[in-house]
């Protein structure tokens, strides 16, 4: 379970948040509105561990999650605004780093965002659409034994045509379904059922 | 290593950017004979200094996207959260520097040497310390482009910081092949080239490490 207590947030002088408080439990869903420079994708690298809080807490199962970087950065995956792809490698190149580092299948998370048949294409050529399908498709790679339970989404959906976005309601789905908790940052609507909303 | 293996990788598919760092090299050492006239006597006295300094010069140029191209895609996130620690990001990076940019650099000596009218005995000498010193660039410059990322003249800071530092480099490589070139023992002034690179070889990704974390 991920508890945020008064989560406060500078950027130079400026307070992009403060007093932030929330709780998500295994199996739910946060979705993160507010208006563009809201503080929404500060508070996904914040809890992602990137950033550290000016003030407040992070727990994770009632201990604080940033004291141990490395066991915190195991239990998220997070899809920030890039996509993180190498144009000069194929898609099934970029995922394989990945999954040398995961664990998982490339070609199972290829095909659950129906990226096999361009798999042997460099990532320079695909179209932003397709890069994020790309990017989204990293969240399908994970040992089964060591899974990460906590899924940090930056916009995931910008892009997606109405299939792929379907996809991903259907990753996301079992994801939750197996425990998992995803904290979704976005102006558009997201297929998550029974999903909580944090308006910053 | 996974890591190590994608950076070659990448570096397989853009081979410009070690083929500039060559023919840097290379044409720097053919402005000498230029600048201070054609005697073989004198350029054979500035070769050993010409070759460490142009080597290092070009081996620099790759270092400010050392981590720039991988911070602005959003990889650099990625690799901090992948589980790997960032000390070993960066020692895989500069690994990958060394292999991308030293080694090239180390098959283009003798072209350089030969322009600079190095005695053909030296050679070896030159290669040795070229490959210590190139190393030794490389995890100083790891440390330094860590430093300077996110730096809005990171590009011009990253010289600055890392050349005064790579100076002991200059000194032992270089006497180690004049030593060579006038028949003496190169031996001493390259152990001591191997031992600064055994001095920055867990110091320099510490410092990139914690720089990286601190971003």
């Amino acid at each position: 379970m991920l508890e945020a207590r008064d989560l406060a947030c500078l950027r130079g002088e400026r307070v992009v948040f403060a007093g932030l408080s929330f709780r998500l439990e295994p199996g739910g869903a946060l979705l993160l509105v507010g208006a563009n420079g809201a503080g929404k994708s500060t508070l996904l690298r914040l809890l992602a561990g990137l950033l550290r809080p000016e003030a407040g807490a992070l727990l994770w199962d009632g201990a604080d999650a940033l004291a141990d970087r490395a066991a915190h950065a195991a239990r998220i995956r997070y899809l920030s605004h890039q996509d993180a792809l190498k144009p000069a490698l194929t898609a099934r190149e970029n995922l394989h780093f990945f999954a040398q580092l995961w664990g998982g299948e490339v070609a199972a998370a290829l095909d659950a965002l129906d990226l096999l048949p361009l798999a042997e294409l460099p990532a320079r050529v695909l179209s932003s659409g397709q890069k994020r399908r790309l990017a989204l498709a990293r969240l399908g790679l994970s040992d089964p034994a060591r899974r990460a339970p906590l899924w940090l989404l930056d916009e995931p959906t910008v892009g997606l045509d109405a299939a792929s976005v379907g996809k991903l309601g259907a990753l996301l789905a079992r994801h939750r379904a197996a425990g998992g908790m995803v904290l979704a940052a976005t102006h558009l609507p997201l297929p998550m059922p029974g999903a909580g909303e944090l308006r910053l | 290593m996974a890591l190590l293996a994608r950076e070659l990788r990448l570096a397989l598919r853009h081979p410009a950017d070690t083929l500039a760092a060559v023919l840097f090299f290379v044409l720097v050492a053919a402005l000498f004979p230029f600048g201070v006239g054609p005697a073989p006597e004198t350029l054979a006295r500035l070769a050993p200094g010409a070759l460490l300094a142009a080597a290092l010069l070009a081996a620099l140029l790759p270092l400010d996207r050392l981590f720039g191209a991988d911070a602005e895609d959003g990889t650099l996130d990625q690799l901090l959260l992948s589980g790997l620690a960032p000390p070993a990001v960066a020692l895989a990076k500069a690994a990958a520097h060394w292999l991308t940019t030293g080694l090239p650099l180390l098959l283009a000596t003798p072209v350089a040497a030969a322009m600079l009218n190095l005695p053909v005995e030296a050679w070896g000498a030159a290669m040795a310390a070229l490959g210590l010193a190139a190393g030794f660039l490389s995890l100083l410059g790891t440390a330094g482009a860590a430093l300077t990322l996110g730096a809005r003249r990171g590009g011009v800071l990253l010289p600055l910081l890392v050349l005064p530092l790579a100076i002991p480099a200059v000194i032992f490589g270089a006497a180690g092949i004049e030593a060579a070139a006038s028949g003496l023992e190169a031996r001493p002034y390259l152990l001591l080239l191997a031992a600064l690179l055994a001095a920055a070889l867990p110091l320099a990704p510490l410092a990139a490490g914690a720089a990286l974390r601190v971003e």
